[in-house]
This record gives structure tokens, sequence and C-alpha cells, in this order.
């Protein structure tokens, strides 16, 4: 069976495959917010509710590196050449 | 985008199809003013949200009525966020976190509508969005501050042989706010489409097993509300928080 198609794309589909790996990284850094962020609650649950802003920009801040390796993916499918 | 070249398949699956913005009214050319989908579902967020605070704000019932109680929540709500955040001083810019807040957290929930188009999945709104509150704080800042502002790049409770190596890390963590900033709330938006797009591919594939992709669609939508109103809070407090450093420089 002969292999037909474009080198540089077939490059291009492995790396943006190769870039959802930046995912996991996020979910590592999502769970580490939150998890923390509940243990510490559930040991003073008087002061859960006053950090509860803090945990949301916690998470933001761990998830948009996660974002980054998305765009990333984006550009190498539809944004090469 | 190139859209159209992908190959066919067994699977029916064009995720990015939802994104395409179309004139409104036929016809291929699209210059700065012509009435695109996005056009559309951007005014129609507008609409909503001036609806809702016109007519919330209109009986001033000491019993709210429904649309009143919505209409102070998100009053209060962002009111409550400024205050915590910025303290009594940021109370200056509320009309423009307000604006941002519901804008935002309508565009968003709109965009969950089937058949709609979701605005905030196009880096071109968001980042439109973000440098606006970019360049607001680095010029307040300025402005209110003066040279004062670079403090925040000097940080002085650090070991005095850090702070160059600081400095350098804290002003392009100042620079890569922006991109950050917008590109958290476009590709938040777009993957969770783009996920129940693919769902969606594999039911028509599938015959009578099609009720394990409906299932997930069901589950994935259910996040995604939860995702739309949570970013919207997200790059709202985030606003806060870069506007306190334009506010209190020092700490």
């Amino acid at each position: 069976m002969a292999v037909t198609g474009d080198l540089v794309q077939m490059g291009a589909l492995i790396g943006a495959g190769l870039a959802t790996t930046g995912m996991g990284g996020a979910a590592v850094g999502v769970g580490l917010v939150v998890g923390n962020y509940l243990s510490g609650a559930l040991r003073n649950p008087s002061a859960a509710a006053g950090q509860t802003a803090t945990m949301f920009i916690g998470i933001a801040f761990a998830e948009a590196l996660g974002i980054f390796s998305f765009l990333v993916a984006l550009l190498l499918m539809y944004a090469q050449g | 985008m190139a859209v159209e070249e992908q190959a066919e398949s067994a699977f029916n699956i064009f995720p990015m199809d939802q994104f395409v913005i179309r004139p409104l009214f036929g016809g291929d050319s699209m210059t700065w003013y012509t009435p695109t989908n996005m056009t559309l579902w951007m005014g129609v967020s507008l609409v909503l949200v001036i609806l809702l605070l016109v007519i919330g704000t209109r009986g001033r019932a000491m019993v709210p009525t429904r649309i009143q109680s919505i209409a102070e929540i998100f009053y209060g709500f962002t009111y409550k966020m400024i205050e915590d955040i910025n303290g009594k001083e940021g109370l200056k810019f509320f009309p423009h976190i307000m604006t941002l807040f519901t804008f935002l957290i309508f565009a968003n929930v709109v965009g969950l509508v089937p058949y709609a188009f979701t605005t905030t999945s196009h880096a071109a709104i968001t980042v439109f969005l973000a440098l606006s509150v970019f360049l607001t704080i680095t010029i307040l800042g300025f402005v209110k501050n003066g040279a004062g502002f670079l403090k925040i790049f000097w940080i002085s409770s650090a070991p005095l042989p850090l702070r160059p190596i600081l400095a350098i890390i804290e002003v392009i963590s100042y620079f890569v706010r922006p991109v950050s900033h917008s590109i958290r709330l476009m590709g938040n938006m777009m993957a969770g489409h783009a996920v129940i797009q693919v769902f969606a591919g594999f039911a028509g594939a599938l015959g009578v097993f099609a009720i394990f992709p409906v299932v997930a669609i069901m589950a994935v939508y259910g996040l995604e509300v939860i995702v739309a109103i949570i970013q919207a809070y997200v790059f709202t407090i985030l606003t806060c928080v870069y506007l306190n450093d334009a506010l209190h420089p020092g700490h």
C-alpha cells in the first residue's frame, strides 16, 4: 500500500497530537490547586468562603498554560505555511 | 481557517465548521462593516444585557420581582468582587468591570444555545477585550503612580541578588498577561464546543448505539454551562487582580 500525502502536514499533525500532552500538565495543576483548597477548607470551613476567589484565580493560572498547548495544536493544524 | 480541506472519512466530523464567520445576508465579500453572524450574536447578547438591566431596575420594588433580583445579583456580585480585591478605591472602575462581566456571561451562555454562534470563541473578540484591559491598566498605572509603577517589577521583599532575575521574569509575565487572559477564554469556549461537535459526529455513524454519544453530549453540555459562567467570572476577577497592580503597585 503506497503512502501518499504531504510530509509537512504529517509533521504538523504529529506535532499537534504531541501538543495535547500539555493538557496533562494543566490537569495536574488544577487538581493540585483544588485538592489543596479542599483539604484546607475541610480543616477550617469558616475560612473557606473567603478563599474561593483565590482558588479560581489559581485554577485560571494553572489552566492557562494547558490552553497554550491547545493553541499550539490549533496553530499547527490550521496556520501552517 | 482551512476547514474545507479536511479529509472525508466515515465519521463526518467537522468540529471547526461552527466557528466560521459568514455574512448574514448572503454573498461572499466581507469588509469591516458587513453584518455577519458574529455581529448578530454579539448584538443578541448585548440586547439581553440591556433588557435585563433596564427591566430589572424599572420597578425598584422593595420586594424584588424575579428579573429585578437577577439584576441585583449581578450588581451585588460584581460590587463585592471589586471591593474584596481592590478595596473602595477600585469602585471607580465598577462600570467597566460590570460591563465586561455581564457581556461575557451572556455571550458565553447564549453561545450554548443550539445553532447559535459563540462570539467569545474567536480570538478577535477576546484579544480586543484583554488588550483594552491591559492598556487601561498600564496607562492608569503610570498616570496614577508615575515611575513608581515600575515597582511591580522590582520585588523589594526578595533578596537583593535575586531581584534582577525576578525583574526579568516579572516583565515577561506582565507582557504575557493579555495573551493568557484572552486565549484562556477563547480556548475554553472553542474547545468545549468542538468536543460537543465531535461527539455529535460519532452519533451519526453508530446507529442504535448513538445513545452513548448522546449521553456524553448531555454530560459535556452540563460541564460547558458551568465553564461558560466560570470563565466569565475568571476573566472579570483577573481584570480586578490586574487592576490592583495599577492601584496599589507596592503590594
